[in-house]
Formats: C-alpha cells, structure tokens, sequence
C-alpha cells in the first residue's frame, strides 16, 4: 500500500508542529484529499488528522458582533444552524447547493476553503499541469475548457476555484484565522487564493504548517440578512459544481441601494468580489437597468481563456438575477432547490 | 397462409394469469436492502488474494518499460503479471471465432490500443499493496498520435451494422421522394459517447481447481462467458461454474465476458490461489464497451400537408481501430414512419478508443433522438402539431419490409398519453408559455420503439413428491427483477402457489438461459419456463388419466386443467386430484422436464414485431439563465403481456430517467489530444440526480401478440429511453425556439441561443 504517517495530535500546538514537516497535510474530512490521494494527484508522506483537535468545532458570537467559526465545524451544520440562516441566509444557501448531503454532512469549513480546483487536468496525472508541477505547462488551456476561468486567469493557469460557500463569504468581509509556525494571523479571505500569475503552483497565501482555525464573519454582514442570495447554474440540480454562480447581498433604505455585496463564483482562481459592481449600486434605486450596469461593470476585465466566452454572458445575467432575487427580499424558509434558479418556484 | 402459432399453441392445462400480471414486489427485496445479497466482490474464498489492473494513460503506442522490481519489492506484492509473464492461452484473445466474440486486451502484446487499456496486473495479499504497487510500475511509452472523435480518419462504410445489419438499407425510390418533396428538413445531429457505469462495477473472484474453474462474476450471459473462458484457456465449457446471483446493473456492458475478467482468471491460474480483481470507477471507461459518439444526417421530405415522401437517415460512427463494432444508429428509421422511401446508411471512423459496445438501446437510443427530433423539425416545418404529424404518417404495416405488425397499439399509447399529459392546445410556435414565475414552458413529443426480439434459453421443471415445484434456469438479474418476474411465469407454468415454488437461477450449472440483453430475457426464458412447466404437468396428466384409480382417468391430456398444485377435470371441476397424490401413486420421487425458448422463424417472416411507446415531455426554461429543468414525463407504452406491472414500471420509469440523461446531461469528455477521458467518474460524468428527475406518469397499454412467443411478451428493459430523448429536446425547442442539435444539450447553446 501506500504508505504514509497518519498523526491525530491533541492539540492545535502539536499539529502545527507535524504540519510543517515537509511532505505533510492536514487532513480534515478528506472528501477532497482522499480522492486525491486515490487519484495519484497528492501523494502526501504524512497525514496531520485536525479533525479530533479540541475547540475548533464551535460558532461562537462575539462581542464585537461578528461571529466565528470554528473550522471544524460541518458544512451541514453551518448551514443548518437556525441563528446562522436567519443571519446569513446567502451563504447557508450557498453551502445547501454545494455537492450532496452526504458530502456536506462530512466537509468541513477549512476544508471547503482549502478544496482544490476541479480542473479535468488537475485531476488526471497522466496531463501536464503547472498546479501540480511547476513548468509542465498547461493542458487545460488548448484543451477541454469550457467552464475555465474568465476572471483573473494566465497563460499558466486557467483553473477556477470551485467553493461555494466562499462567493458570499468574500463579499462578506470574511477574515480567516491562521496558526502557524510564527503564531497567529488573520487574513482577509479575499487574500486567502492567489490567482494563478507565473506561479499557479501557489494556490493560496498559507505557508507550510499554516492551519486554519476559524472563520469570521463581521458583525456589518447581518445587515443585509433581509435582502441576500446566491444563484448557482450547474448542469444538474445537485451534485455539480457551479457553472457561474453569484452570490448577491443589499441593503435597501427608502428606496435606495446603500449598501451592496457582490461576488461571483466559478469565474476565477478564487471567490470573485465585484467591488466595482458594488460601486455602481450604491446609492442607486434597486431597478434592472443598474443591475446591468454593474454587471457590466463586474465582467468588464473579463476574457475567454478558451471555449467559454458564454462565461461572461452567463456572469452578468446571473449577477442580474441574484441582484433581482435579493431585492425582492430573502424568502421566509432557505428553498428546497438551493441556489437553484427554480428556487423561487412554489414546491420547487 | 395463417399463421397459427403462440397462445393459440398453449398446452390446453396451462392457465396464465394467478401469478403473471400481479404486481409481487421483489423476492430479492429483502435481501438488497438488508445487504445479504451477495454481489460477486462480496465473496472471499479461502486464501484469496488481490489483483489489481495496471492501466495505460496513453490511447497509442507501445509500453516501453514497466518497472516491475519497484512493484514486487513492494511488501505484500505477489507478481506482477505482464506481456513477458503470464499463463499461456488456448486462443488468441484477438481471433474472431463469431459475432460476439470481440478482441480483448489480455496483455498479449505491449501495444496500446486506447486509454485505461490494461498493461499489466498485479497481484498481492492486500488490494492496497495491489493497488500501491500497479502505480510504482510507473510506465513508459512510445507514444503516437491519438486519434480520437468523429473526423479522426477517413470514414468507410462498415461491414455490416449491430449484430449482422445491413449497413445500408434501401426501401422506395429515394431521388422521386426527394423530387416529389415540397419541404424537406436537412438538419445533421450528433450524439456523444456513453459510458455503461453499472453502479456495480465489473468484478470477478476466480478459483482454480485443477481444470476446473469457479468464478463468481456479474454476467448478463453466462453460456457466452463459458464459452469464450472455455476457448481462452483451453478447458471444457462445462468445467467453468460461473455464479452471478446478482447484477449492480449491466445496461450490456456485461453481456459478454471483459478482457479484465478474463485477466482475473489469468491471475488466479499465474499464482495459484483465488484472485478478486475489481475494476475501479474510472477504469470502466474503455475496456467494457460504451456508446460510441455519432454525426447523423437526416433529410425528411414531405408535402405540404406533411406527408412523408422520403427518410434518408445517415449516421457516422467511430469504433476502435483493432475490432468492428457500429453503432446502427439509423436503423431507428426503418420501422416508426410510414414513408415510401426510407434509407438508412453507415459509415465509420477508427479511433483509439476501446470497441464500442452494446449500451442500453444501442441504436436505438442514439438514432431516436435524431430522428424523433428531426421529425420534429419536419412537423415544424409543415406547421402540423407533431401528435398529429405522426399519426398522418403511422405506419400500418413496417415500412421497410412491408410485413403486418403482430401487435402494435401505438394509436393508443399517443392518445392515452397526450390525454394524461394534457397536450391538446398546444401552441405550434415556440416560446409560447410561460408560467407564473415567468419561466419558459415548453411541451415535446417523441415515439418510442424498440423490436421483441428474442434469443434462446433453457428451463427445466420438476414436481417433487410433496407436491411442490422447482424450476430451474441459468437467468440473469441486472436488478430488473428477473428472480421476481421468471418465477411467477413458472408458479403459472406449473400451475402452482407461488409460496410452492422453488425457482433457482444465477448459475451457469443450471439450463443455458442464453442472453440478458435486446429486452429478450423475460420473453425468451419464460418461453422456455412455460415450455418447462407444460411438459412436466403433460407428465403429470399423463401419469393421472391413464390411472384407473384416478378420478381423473379417462380425461386425456386436454381434458385437464393444472391450477394450485391439483390437476382438475376440464368437464367437472369437482374431479380433481394433487400432484402430490399422483405421484405417490406411481410410486415417484419426482417428475421433471426440460423447455426451451427461441423466435419463431415462421413467424418472424411473417410479422414485423415491435414495442411501441408515446413519451410526453414538459420542460422549463429560465429565460436568462438558460438552465433546463423538466418539470413532468408522461409515457405510454404497448409492450405485449405484463408479467408485473411494478417491474415494468420500474424499468420504463429507469429508461425514460435515461432519456432525460441523453438529452439533457450525459457524455463523456475526451481530450482531443490525448484521447484520455476527463471525467471517468460519476462527479463529473453526469447522470440526472432526483432532485433531476420530474414526476413521471407511466402507462402502459394492454396489447395481446399471439405472435412473439407463447406468452406474448415483448419486453420493456430498452424502450424507455426512445422516445423519452426527443421528447425533452423537442419540449426544450418549444420552450425555447432554439434547435440544439449536439447533444446532450448545453446551457451555452440556450443562454446564447436565447439572445
Ligand atoms: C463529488 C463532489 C462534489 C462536490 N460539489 C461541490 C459543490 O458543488 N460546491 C462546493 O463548494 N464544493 C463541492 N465539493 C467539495 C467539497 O465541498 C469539499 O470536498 C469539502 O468542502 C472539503 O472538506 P473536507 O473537510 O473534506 O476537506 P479535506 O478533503 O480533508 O481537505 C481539503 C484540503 O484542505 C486542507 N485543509 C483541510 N482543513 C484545513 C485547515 N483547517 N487548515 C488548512 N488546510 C486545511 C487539506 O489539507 C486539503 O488540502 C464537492 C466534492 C465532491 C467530492
Ligand atoms: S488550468 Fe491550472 S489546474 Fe488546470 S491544467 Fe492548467 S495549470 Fe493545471
């Protein structure tokens, strides 16, 4: 068999001690790594097991009004957590669309944050990827890639980042908190993914040994709970991964946008947050014809990395509608089609 | 000439109907859901160890090196078996002895013939050191180009199409129907390849015994696997005891014995001791066939009131570059419309993939999207409602041929399903409704067909002392519901309680029950149950008329009646007397006798013999989005005699479930450089989920065939997809406006289609 040291350490201190060693993972609900690891892509020497590690499994209510999540906690629960979806209603739905119910029984959120591209090529050891080796080159990029990058892709790599849950915790604010070797950090979650650049082998801004202990969500992201929602177009109705997805948040007083939070998934090496989208709406009444605007204005640097200019189009239409669906206001009830563009059908 | 054949034939003592058509829930229920079904990896010989398949990544070329002191330095590694090391064969796995037998990687040479090909296999007490050590081989290649798609080379007209097909077929005069058509629709579709993906994936546990082999292994054929076993390594067929209880699903790709298989076998013959060898998910995709891609050109020529003056249906095929296997898509134009010219014609393309294969409707499927589309198109053109186009041009007899249907009830499976769907007043104009939510609706249509066809199959039928029954049959169970199904034909047969039966199947030391494949299962082995069971109660009849102490004495054969394990006098019920009683008499253990089943050749030239079916789709459509989801099936279909409606329910609901998968979601992905698949596994290789899958009416229409076999069965296994394809692409166009003619259809093509 293959064989590799498999460590469950006690404490946060003792993993990040084994998680620094050359050749180590972290291991959490493994639905991402182990199929790795089967498909011969990761061939990690040893596994650091957080999944036993004490307090990281807890959503805690600060003082400051932000709320923290530890990131052990399932992506289920999150979701299912009544003060979370009543706070947080985008990104409860964002989670309830990723993958099945099996799957987010098991992942965790540091896990979802750390998944790794769904490219084909990625995935299949037999093709050159510089994410996987450095200077191999690129399959992807003359090769199938109709649901590649748009946004924010290089020669080097064209891959997205394939998370859910991410899109609105970008346009959220999300800080994500660090231990590592030298203590501890926080990071905005927007720097958490680094687009590919000449160096598409570095897919996030973790150092070896970095673990991620939670997950904060600023107190100012409950302001938009009554005017929030994520759209995802897949190509079934569960148990695939975004196309295009958008992740859509307003705050509406008299009649005015003030504040607007916008990200878009499935576009990029990481979350998408649509600053100047969000620019173009503040301060404007909620009407289509300035949700195309800022469309518009989320896409403008957008290009096809190959047969996937329907990318773009399909951005900002479904930028549109997310922006459409949050200012009618957030359904009573997380639908049963989450994220689903049917999910605003009666019994859907 | 009248033809007098089938029920007409029934011995007179047999009385289908106490068991057959009752919808009995599975006798194997119980077992699957409490997980005591033994599927062929559950078992675990003594001393069994484990192989594991080392595949190629490159489609072309030759294995250079394989480092095979890496793999056996492993701990817990066996041997590695490779080209320079193995059991000699009997046979060359590349000569081909007849149709079915189609050439096998069995690592004969160090050519690579396509992606996830074997290289070598390796062997070893735990599947994670087999596993560890095929990927310390770390091969090499001499690589040559790919070839890969439907413009990979030059195209050629093929042998012959499916099983012995004409690959051109020519009915009428094709140039009159194109001159004499005032509208023609020209439209060219293609379709891309399929992969099986059974859930259970190929597996086989072999054991040697001297020349004697055992293996347990799922097969949809277990005669041909014995056969092919037989001829591989040179042993008697009756030496092989296959065991295949149970099937995770087949959808043909278990029908006929893989080289992976037979590699499990060579590995338990290399080392000595029992071998399991498991495919893995991806590994699927390449040595057990699949449902190669095609480009179909049709031209439906008609006159203004939509009459069809002629169907020229073209279809272009790959297969692998070293076997002939084509795909005869057009076919599906031959027996649905009434034209007075038809012509259908193949031509194909190699590629470095492995040999397509049978893959659930093979032809069917693919042909009927494209053709129930195109007709579509046609009624589109003519500005006709296509129920109504169809049934202006229903065949009353089939076009081709000219022969008389022996049964075809398709008038009414379109008017019970276009009246359970709702579809009258249906706009003709696309992009005509709209729901309360401002969704595109749109309504589609297609005609499902499929032929009865029927192998041939074995059963052999006793009566024991105790009055009760056992009949035995080398069936097979994909998870249709074979144990369920056959054993009701033999209650009936036997003229038995179901709880009096014992039915015993799965085993290829039982009769030869030929082949689970053409939906000819059900029709062939229960004409050979009901064969079965009529001779043995004949015996029984015998034993008891020409009894003087029998109450039945004197009555003759036909003056008998079996029913619930007594024998009755057709002229006074209140004579009767029990097997058990008859036989204690004449002093038996038991009395047995065998049946079988085939086609009838006289009746097969006089009939054409179809299944038929009329599938209504909904669908919606956002606007913007262009995401697609149906919203309701309704399918009604003419499939000769039930033998369980919840059985065929599940299987035409199972087919229609994959019509909504052809259209709207399945294919595989392949690199054109490479010709490596990119999504063999099912995250990616999309198949509908639930949350997918519409409510679904499905009807099924009482037909009587005195002709297809004595029981009148068509069979339901393959059918539901035919019609169910088109149906949702033709709603999609209703909704939409847009023809999309590469399936299965993308949301790039409706959200850019939809302006
Ligand atoms: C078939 C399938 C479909 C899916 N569909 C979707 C989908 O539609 N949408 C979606 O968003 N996701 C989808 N997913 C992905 C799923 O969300 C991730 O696999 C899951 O979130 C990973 O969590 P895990 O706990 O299992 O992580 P693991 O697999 O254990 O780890 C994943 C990676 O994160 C690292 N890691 C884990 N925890 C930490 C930590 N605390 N600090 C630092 N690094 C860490 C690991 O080292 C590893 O590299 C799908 C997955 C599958 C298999
Ligand atoms: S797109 Fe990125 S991940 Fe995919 S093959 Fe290219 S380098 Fe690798």
């Amino acid at each position: 068999m293959m064989n590799f040291d498999y460590v469950r350490p006690a404490s946060v201190a003792d993993a990040i001690a084994a998680g620094s060693e050359k050749g180590a993972s972290y291991l959490a609900s493994g639905t991402n790594l182990l199929d790795l690891m089967k498909g011969g892509v990761s061939r990690p020497s040893r596994l650091v097991d957080v999944t036993r590690l004490p307090g990281l499994d807890r959503i805690e209510h600060l003082a400051d009004g932000s709320l923290r999540i530890g990131a052990l906690v399932r992506n289920a629960d999150l979701a299912h957590d009544a003060d979370f979806a009543r706070n947080y209603p985008a990104v409860a739905e964002a989670l309830l669309s990723g993958a099945s119910a099996q799957l987010r029984n098991a992942a965790t959120v540091g896990g979802n944050l750390m998944q790794r591209t769904r490219c084909a090529y990625f995935y299949d050891a037999g093709s050159a990827c510089n994410r996987r080796w450095p200077g191999a080159g690129c399959d992807a990029l003359k090769g199938e890639n109709r649901l590649h990058a748009v946004l924010g892709w290089s020669e080097g790599c064209i891959a997205t980042h394939p998370s859910d849950f991410c899109v609105p915790l970008v346009a959220f604010d999300a800080v994500v908190e660090i231990e590592g070797k030298s203590g501890r950090r926080e990071l905005p979650l927007e720097a958490l993914h680094c687009l590919p650049g000449d160096a598409p082998e570095r897919e996030t801004a973790l150092e070896r040994g970095d673990l991620i202990v939670a997950l904060r969500l600023p107190a100012a992201a409950k302001n938009f709970a009554g005017h929030a929602r994520y759209v995802k177009v897949r190509e079934r109705t569960s148990y695939a991964f975004a196309v295009v997805s958008a992740a859509a948040s307003l705050r509406i007083e008299d009649g005015r946008i003030r504040e607007a939070r916008l990200a878009l998934g499935g576009v990029a090496a990481k979350p998408w947050r649509a600053r100047e989208a969000e620019q173009v709406l503040t301060g404007a009444a909620p009407d289509v014809a300035v949700y195309r605007e800022a469309a518009r204005a989320a896409l403008a640097e957008a290009k096809p990395s190959g047969d996937n200019a329907f990318k773009i189009e399909l951005a900002q239409r479904i930028m549109v509608r997310a922006l459409t669906l949050a200012a009618r206001g957030t359904p009573d009830r997380i639908p049963a089609l989450p994220g689903s563009p049917f999910s605003s059908v009666a019994g859907a | 000439m009248t033809v007098e054949l089938s029920l007409t034939r029934d011995p007179a003592h047999i009385r289908h109907g106490s068991n057959i058509g009752q919808p009995m829930t599975r006798t194997d229920g119980v077992l699957k859901v409490t997980g005591k079904a033994r599927y062929a990896a559950d078992n675990h010989p003594a001393g069994m160890v484990y192989a594991v398949i080392a595949t190629s990544c490159i489609a072309r070329g030759r294995v250079t090196s394989l480092d095979v002191a890496a793999a056996k330095r492993h701990p817990g590694v066996i041997d590695v078996m490779t080209p320079a090391h193995k059991p000699q064969l009997a046979e060359d796995p590349d000569a081909k002895g007849n149709p079915f037998a189609f050439r096998m990687e069995l690592l004969q040479s160090d050519e690579v013939r396509y992606a996830n090909q074997a290289i070598a296999v390796v062997i070893a007490e735990t599947l994670e050191a087999a596993t560890e050590g095929a990927a310390l081989l770390s091969p090499r290649y001499q690589v040559e180009i790919a070839r890969v798609g439907l413009d990979a080379g030059e195209a050629y007209a093929p042998p012959v199409v499916g099983i012995g097909n004409p690959a051109e077929v020519r009915h009428g005069d094709i140039d009159a129907g194109m001159a004499a058509a005032s509208k023609l629709t020209d439209a060219t579709y293609e379709t891309p390849a399929q992969y099986h993906n059974a859930m259970e994936p190929h597996a086989i546990v072999a054991v040697w015994d001297g020349d004697r082999l055992f293996i347990d292994t799922p097969s949809q054929g277990m005669g041909f696997a014995q056969m092919r076993v037989a001829g591989l390594f040179g042993i008697p067929p009756a030496n092989i005891h296959i065991n295949s209880p149970f099937l995770g699903g087949g959808f043909g790709s278990k029908g006929l014995i893989s080289g992976p298989q037979v590699l499990g076998i060579m590995a338990a013959k290399l080392i000595g001791r029992p071998v399991k060898l498991v495919l893995r998910r991806s590994q699927m995709y390449g040595p057990v066939g699949h449902r190669p891609p095609t480009r179909q050109r049709i031209r439906i020529g008609t006159d203004d009131a939509g009459v069809l003056a002629v169907i020229n249906h073209e279809a272009r095929v790959t297969t692998s570059s070293f076997d002939d296997f084509y795909e005869p898509a057009a076919d599906a134009s031959h027996t649905l419309y009434a034209s007075p010219a038809i012509r259908t014609a193949h031509e194909a393309v190699r590629v470095d993939t492995g040999t397509p294969l049978f893959m659930r409707a093979p032809g069917e499927a693919t042909g009927s999207i494209v053709l129930e589309s195109a007709i579509d198109e046609a009624a589109f053109a003519c500005g006709i409602d296509p129920l109504e186009f169809r049934l202006k041009n229903y065949a009353e007899v089939e076009p081709t041929t000219g022969k008389p249907f022996s049964s075809k009830a398709l008038r009414q499976c379109y008017a019970k399903a276009a009246e359970c769907f709702g579809w009258a007043g249906r706009p003709l104009q696309p992009r005509q409704m709209r729901d309360e939510n401002g969704f595109l609706v749109g309504w589609g249509m297609g005609t499902a067909t499929f032929p009865a066809i029927m192998f041939q199959g074995n059963a052999r039928a006793v009566i024991r002392a105790d009055g009760k029954g056992v009949m035995e049959t080398g069936a097979h169970d994909m998870g249709q519901g074979a144990w369920t199904a056959l054993a009701q034909i033999s209650a009936d047969s036997l003229g038995l309680d179901f709880d009096q039966l014992t039915f015993r199947s799965g085993s290829s030391d039982l009769p030869d029950a030929g082949i689970a494949g053409g939906s000819g299962h059900t029709a062939t082995v229960g004409a050979a149950i009901h064969n079965a069971g009529a001779a043995v109660i004949a015996k029984l009849a015998e034993l008891a008329t020409s009894d003087e102490r029998s109450p039945l004495f004197g009555a003759g054969n036909a003056g008998v009646v079996a029913r619930a394990g007594r024998l009755h006098r057709r002229d006074d019920d209140t004579r009767s007397e029990s097997y058990a009683e008859i036989l204690a008499r004449a002093g038996l253990a038991e009395v047995d006798a065998t049946g079988s089943g085939a086609a009838d050749a006289a009746a097969q030239s006089q009939y054409a013999m179809h299944a038929h079916g009329a599938v209504f789709a909904e669908v919606k459509v956002d606007p913007e989005l262009g995401q697609i989801r149906a919203t309701r099936m309704v399918g009604a279909f003419a499939a000769g005699r039930i033998i369980n409606p919840l059985l065929v329910e599940s299987q035409l609901r199972g087919g229609m479930i994959w019509g909504l998968s052809f259209a709207l979601h399945e294919e595989a992905v392949m690199d054109k450089r490479s010709g490596r698949i990119l999504n063999a596994n099912l995250a990616e290789y999309h198949v509908p989920v639930n949350a997918d899958v519409p409510p679904m009416e499905v009807i099924t229409v009482d037909e009587h065939d005195p002709h297809v076999n004595p029981l009148g069965i068509k069979g339901v296994g393959e059918i539901g997809i035919t019609g169910s394809a088109g149906a949702v692409a033709n709603a999609v166009f209703h909704a939409t406006g847009i023809r999309v003619r590469n399936f299965p259809i993308k949301i790039e093509e409706i959200v850019m289609g939809l302006g």
